[in-house]
C-alpha cells in the first residue's frame, strides 16, 4: 500500500504539472457539448426537451476515451526513461508500478468527469436522479475507465514511439458519434444502425441516461455492465501478458 | 541478512537476444567490500550481465546470486540487497531533484526521507538545483542525481553501469571519490566502464568481458604480468590497462 500510495503520488503530480493534458482532456468534450448544443442540437430531434441531458453521457465517455491515452503516455515515457527498470530493481512490490498509473487514470478521469459536470450545469444540465442512481453512473464510468485504462496499459508497454502510445486512443474517442450518444439510432441506415446498436458505447450512454432521468434502466445496464467488464478482463489479461513479456 | 562468502557469484552464465549468444559462459565472483570492474568493448554484454544481477532479466543458462541470494530463486531478497544505476541515467524528469530523492526514500521506507534527500543534494552537488524540474537538468546533473537515489537505503551490493560516463573530469573525480568512501564503508561495487583509467583507478579486480566470456581477471599488477616482457621494456614505464586492454583483446 505504502509503494502504491508513493507511486500514485508521483504519478498525478505528472497530471498536475503537464498542464496541457489536462486542458485537452476537458476542453475537447467541452467544445462538443457547446457544438453539439448550440450547433447542431437545434436540428437533432430526440425526442425530449432537453439536448443537454441527452448529450451528457456520451461526452462524458469521450473525455474518458481521450484521457485514458495520457495514461498510456506516462507509461510509454516510464519505459523508455529506464525508471520503470529503477523500481522493477527496488525491494518493492512490483504491481504497484502499473496500479499508480491505473489509481491516477481513475483519479484524474473523475475529475474532468466532474468538470465537465459542472459546465453541463451552466448549460442547462439537471437530473433527477437519486443518490442510488447517482451512485449506479458513477460505478459505471468508473468501470469504463478501468476498462479502458487496462486496454491502454497494452500499447503504453508496447510502442515504439510516444504517438503510437496514445495513437489507439482516436477510435475510441470516435465509437461515441456512431452510438446514441447524439442522436437516436432510428435514423440511421440498415448497417451502420446495426452497428450503433450493438455497440458497447450505445448501452452505457443508454444507461446512464435511464439513470439520470430516473427512468427504468431495463436491459441496457446488464449489458452495459457486461461490456465493461469484458473489456476489462480482456485487457487485463493482454496487458499483464505484454508485462510479462517486457520483464521477463 | 549478512551473509558469508563472496557478494556475488556467477558461474556459466549464458543469454542470447534471439540468434545473438551474448554470453557463453561467465564466470566470476566478487568479494565482500571490493570494487570490480567488469571492461569491455561495445556490446559484449556488461550491461546485459548488470541486469541479470539485478533481476531486470533471465539468463538462458548458469547460476548467478547477489549477497548469497539466488537471482531466479530469491529475486526479492537480490533487490533488497542491491541498488543499480543504470547505463542510462533513470530519474523522473517531471519531479524536481529533491523529490526524485525523496521518492525513492519513501519506497525504500527510510526513516527520514527528506533529511536524507537533503543530505544527498549537499553531497552531490545539487543542492542550488534541488527545487527544479529535473528535466532542466544538464547530463552530468542528471547524472549525479541518479547515483544519488542509488545510495539511498545504504543496500550492500552497488551496480554501476558506466557510472561516468557524460561527466566532465570533476564530476568524474566526485564520483570516484564517492565510490572508494562506499567500498571503504564495507559496500560492495560492480563497476562496469569504457574508461580503462577508471578501472586502473579505482577497481581491486578487473575482467575483460570479450567474446562472450570472461577471457582475464585479476588484480591489476596480475594483469601487468600478463604482458610480453619484451613489450615492458620497449616502452619504459609500467604499461597502462589500456595498453593490456588492446593487447589480450587484439590476441583473440
Ligand atoms: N533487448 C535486446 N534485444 C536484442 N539484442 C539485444 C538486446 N539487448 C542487448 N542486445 C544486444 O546484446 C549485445 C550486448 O549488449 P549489452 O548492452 O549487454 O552490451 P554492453 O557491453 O553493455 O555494451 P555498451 O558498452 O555499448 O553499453 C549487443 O550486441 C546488443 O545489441
Ligand atoms: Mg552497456
Amino acid at each position: 500500500m505504502n509503494d502504491i500510495r508513493v507511486m500514485l503520488g508521483r504519478s498525478m503530480r505528472h497530471v498536475t504539472r503537464s498542464l496541457d493534458t489536462i486542458i485537452t482532456v476537458t476542453i475537447m468534450p467541452i467544445a462538443f457539448l457547446l457544438l453539439f448544443r448550440y450547433v447542431f442540437g437545434g436540428a437533432i430531434q430526440t425526442g425530449t426537451d432537453n439536448y443537454t441531458n441527452y448529450l451528457m453521457p456520451g461526452v462524458l465517455l469521450i473525455a474518458i476515451a481521450s484521457g485514458i491515452s495520457y495514461t498510456a503516455f506516462r507509461l510509454f515515457m516510464d519505459m523508455k526513461s529506464g525508471i520503470f527498470e529503477r523500481f522493477h530493481s527496488m525491494p518493492i512490490a512490483r504491481s504497484s508500478v502499473l496500479w499508480g498509473h491505473v489509481l491516477t487514470s481513475l483519479v484524474s478521469n473523475a475529475i474532468s468527469v466532474v468538470v465537465i459536470m459542472l459546465v453541463g450545469l451552466i448549460m442547462g444540465f439537471r437530473s433527477s436522479a437519486g443518490v442510488l442512481a447517482w451512485l449506479g453512473v458513477a460505478g459505471i464510468l468508473a468501470l469504463f475507465t478501468l476498462a479502458l485504462t487496462w486496454l491502454a496499459v497494452i500499447p503504453g508497454l508496447t510502442a515504439s514511439t510516444p504517438d503510437g502510445a496514445s495513437a489507439f486512443s482516436y477510435p475510441l474517442v470516435f465509437l461515441p458519434f456512431v452510438s446514441s450518444a447524439f442522436v437516436p439510432t432510428g435514423t440511421m441506415p440498415g448497417p451502420v444502425r446495426v452497428f450503433a446498436e450493438n455497440q458497447p458505447v450505445t448501452a452505457i450512454v443508454n444507461a446512464i441516461r435511464s439513470l439520470f432521468e430516473q427512468q427504468p434502466v431495463g436491459n441496457d445496464i446488464w449489458i452495459a455492465l457486461a461490456w465493461c467488464a469484458g473489456i476489462l478482463v480482456v485487457a487485463y489479461g493482454f496487458a499483464m501478458a505484454a508485462y510479462r513479456r517486457k520483464i521477463a | 541478512m549478512e551473509k558469508q562468502g563472496p557478494a556475488i557469484r556467477v558461474s556459466g552464465l549464458r543469454k542470447s537476444y534471439q540468434k545473438l549468444e551474448v554470453l557463453k559462459g561467465v564466470d566470476f565472483e566478487v568479494a565482500r567490500g571490493s570494487i570490480y570492474a567488469l571492461l569491455g568493448s561495445n556490446g559484449a554484454g556488461k550491461t546485459t550481465i548488470v541486469r541479470i544481477l539485478s533481476t531486470l532479466l533471465q539468463a538462458d543458462d548458469g547460476d548467478a546470486s547477489v549477497n548469497g541470494f539466488d537471482v531466479v530463486a530469491e529475486p526479492a531478497r537480490v533487490r533488497e540487497s542491491i541498488s543499480l544505476t543504470g547505463q542510462f541515467a533513470a530519474v523522473d524528469e517531471i519531479l524536481t531533484g529533491r523529490e526524485n530523492l525523496v521518492m525513492i526514500g519513501r519506497l525504500r521506507r527510510i526513516d527520514d526521507p527528506r533529511r536524507t534527500a537533503d543530505e544527498l543534494l549537499e553531497r552531490f552537488g545539487l543542492a542550488e538545483a534541488a527545487g527544479r524540474r529535473v528535466a532542466t537538468y544538464s547530463g552530468g546533473m542528471r547524472r549525479r542525481l541518479d547515483i544519488a537515489m542509488s545510495l539511498i537505503g545504504d543496500p550492500p551490493v552497488i551496480f554501476l553501469d558506466e557510472p561516468t560516463t557524460g561527466l566532465d573530469p570533476e564530476g568524474r573525480l566526485e564520483v570516484w571519490q564517492v565510490i572508494q568512501k562506499l567500498a571503504h564503508g564495507g559496500t560492495t561495487i560492480l563497476l562496469t566502464t569504457q574508461y580503462l583509467d577508471e578501472a586502473e583507478k579505482l577497481a581491486d579486480r578487473i575482467a575483460i568481458l570479450h567474446d562472450g566470456t570472461i577471457i582475464v581477471s585479476g588484480t591489476l599488477a596480475e594483469l601487468r604480468e600478463l604482458l610480453p616482457p619484451a613489450k615492458v621494456e620497449y616502452v619504459e614505464r609500467q604499461p597502462t590497462l589500456e595498453e593490456i586492454f588492446l593487447a589480450i583483446v587484439g590476441q583473440r
